[in-house]
């Protein structure tokens, strides 16, 4: 009887992650071999072909290129969110306004970030208006120039998650035990060397946790850009990629090949960084 | 977190000033994006039209009518029931879910015990937006396309989260706790129900918040999931606006600012445990 109690209340979650999780994770890496298209009753199995095709068509593989963008963004994010975190420490006036200025953002929905933003990079919009207030000229196209889109996406994307990271540090920072911070004082320690040798060491673990979500959220990029632009003119991720050759081309096995790609490219990334970084999650247990 | 109010230590005076310009300047960063869409959607059609700067403030500050075209034409009241289904459905069910789960793999030996602990942290691992090409047919061959369920379902069985954070915090309940209600006779449902649960209060807190805005925010899964207009959402209700209402910023600007509305009031009466549940819960 009592080897059975476990089972009882396994059971539903186990469903739920069953069907929910393992089963499309499973079925995407059967798909990834098959040219499906997601509606026949049948198909056959082609090898590596998807594999090659994403490899070999340059077109299929430079929306990786894109990640790029977001992933330069990230590295601005988290030295962003470092020094608010680090200042908002201090006692300083007004610092729960500044505190929740600075993360309310990424509470904010998606797509309402997305109609901001779009307004705000509208010819002649706020961002235009802003830069002739100090006399920078406008006829740029913020999201229709191939050349400009990214930045204008990845930029969002700072405002958008900047509050995470920023929020994530600031509880890193205030659980350093304060008579750390004064030792090192009365020992004459600059601001630096605290920084170096009391922050930087107690924090490194939430730095590796955000670049784990930097690389793999960079890797996976698909509201904003799907919301903003639909992924036109160069703004087209990854997974905006993938989801249309899904469910707009019907190429379910050329899609799921995609998605094995990069699932495998987050849980290589997420491996290097439990290498490199350990974690407390392996704790459990 | 259990630290006590941050120590009251004072920046040196010489970098004040440069520490709060970059602070002004942030705010502004945040605030002026958002400003301007309040302005908009308070204007009138004419006043967008008149050429004015789009930093202007509206004529009228008292001019709702464009949220009142927008509640009723982007049919924000059925999104706002739709949402708060769905989200009041996903958020228990991950409670119950997420606490059942950790209390048989914290509180019971059993074989496969740490293979079922594996299959759950590693799921946690997997971007749920790389499996959408095939948890598509799941849903689709369980019926439960275009219904409220499919969200409900995927929130439910695909964002692990909950029972990391259930699992971390029912290691710090005694396990004295639980025997001593066995020895009364209790059965191990009436303990998970009676002395589990209730003293997991915190821990559930922080998976409803944690959990609740992510269901709120999230666009994707109702956008694929339930393409039927009178399945809007918030974010997918709000989404649609970008067709039929074309460059009406006005009505967008509205609509924006609807959805944004909860969003706010939730952070101002919730913050702390916000602040606390998101530094625990961003195990993921």
């Amino acid at each position: 009887m009592r080897a059975l109690t476990p089972w009882t209340f396994l059971v539903v979650p186990l469903a739920f992650l069953v069907a929910f999780s393992y089963v499309p994770i499973v079925n995407m890496v059967v798909y990834s071999f098959t040219d499906w298209d997601g509606i026949s009753p049948d198909y056959t199995f082609t090898g590596l072909d998807n594999y090659t095709e994403i490899f070999t068509r340059r077109e299929l593989f430079e929306v990786f290129l894109t990640s790029l963008y977001y992933l330069g963004a990230s590295v601005i994010q988290i030295v962003l969110a470092l020094y608010f975190a680090m200042v908002l420490s201090f006692n300083l006036r007004f610092r729960n306004l500044f505190k929740g200025i600075i993360f309310f953002p990424y509470l904010v929905n998606g797509v309402a970030i997305g109609f901001v933003f779009l307004y705000f990079f509208q010819p002649g919009g706020t961002f235009d208006t802003f830069l002739g207030a100090f006399g920078i000229g406008g006829g740029h196209l913020w999201l229709g120039d191939p050349d400009l889109v990214n930045y204008s996406l990845a930029g969002v994307s700072v405002w958008r998650f900047l509050g995470l990271n920023f929020v994530l540090f600031l509880g890193g920072i205030q659980s350093i035990p304060s008579e750390l911070y004064e030792a090192a004082e009365m020992d004459g320690a600059n601001r630096r060397q605290i920084f170096r040798h009391i922050v930087a060491p107690m924090l490194r673990p939430l730095i590796g946790l955000s670049t784990i979500l930097a690389v793999s959220g960079s890797l996976s990029v698909f509201e904003i850009p799907y919301i903003m632009t639909g992924g036109s003119g160069n703004s087209e991720t990854f997974v905006i990629q993938t989801v249309k050759l899904a469910f707009q081309f019907n190429k379910t096995g050329l899609a799921s090949a995609a998605a094995v790609v990069l699932l495998l490219l987050i849980l290589l990334v997420t491996w290097v960084q439990r290498r490199l970084v350990p974690d407390r999650r392996t704790e459990i247990s | 977190m259990t630290v006590s109010e941050p120590r009251a230590r004072r920046l040196p005076r010489l970098s004040a000033t440069g520490v709060y310009t970059s602070l002004i300047v942030a705010a502004v960063v945040v605030i002026l994006p958002l400003t301007v869409v309040l302005f908009t959607s308070m204007k009138t059609p004419e006043e967008l039209a008149s050429g004015e700067s789009v930093l202007a403030p509206p004529d009228d500050w008292f001019n709702f009518g464009n949220y009142a075209t927008a509640f009723q034409r982007g049919h924000i009241a059925r999104a706002l029931l739709n949402t708060t289904i769905i989200l009041v459905v996903s958020v228990t069910g991950t409670v119950f879910i997420g606490s059942m789960a950790a209390y048989a793999i914290d509180r019971f030996r059993f074989r496969f015990r740490s293979l079922v602990l594996g299959l759950f942290l590693f799921a946690t691992l997997v971007p749920s937006i790389t499996t959408q090409v095939t948890t598509f047919q799941v849903i689709d061959q369980l019926g439960l396309f275009n219904t409220r369920l499919a969200p409900i379902a995927l929130y439910m069985g695909t964002d692990i989260v909950a029972i990391y954070i259930f699992l971390q915090f029912i290691r710090g309940i005694p396990a004295s706790v639980d025997e001593a209600a066995r020895i009364d006779g209790a059965s191990y449902f009436t303990i998970y129900r009676r002395i589990i649960l209730p003293l997991m209060k915190p821990a559930i807190a922080t998976v409803v918040i944690v959990k609740g805005i992510a269901v709120y925010n999230d666009f994707y899964i109702p956008f694929l999931y339930m393409p039927d207009s009178r399945l809007g959402t918030m974010s997918t209700a709000l989404f649609r606006f970008k067709g039929p209402s074309g460059a009406h910023w006005e009505q967008i600007s509205a609509g924006t600012i609807l959805v944004i509305v909860p969003t706010l009031v939730v952070f101002l009466a919730l913050q702390r445990f916000i602040y606390s549940g998101l530094t625990k819960g961003t195990g993921k």
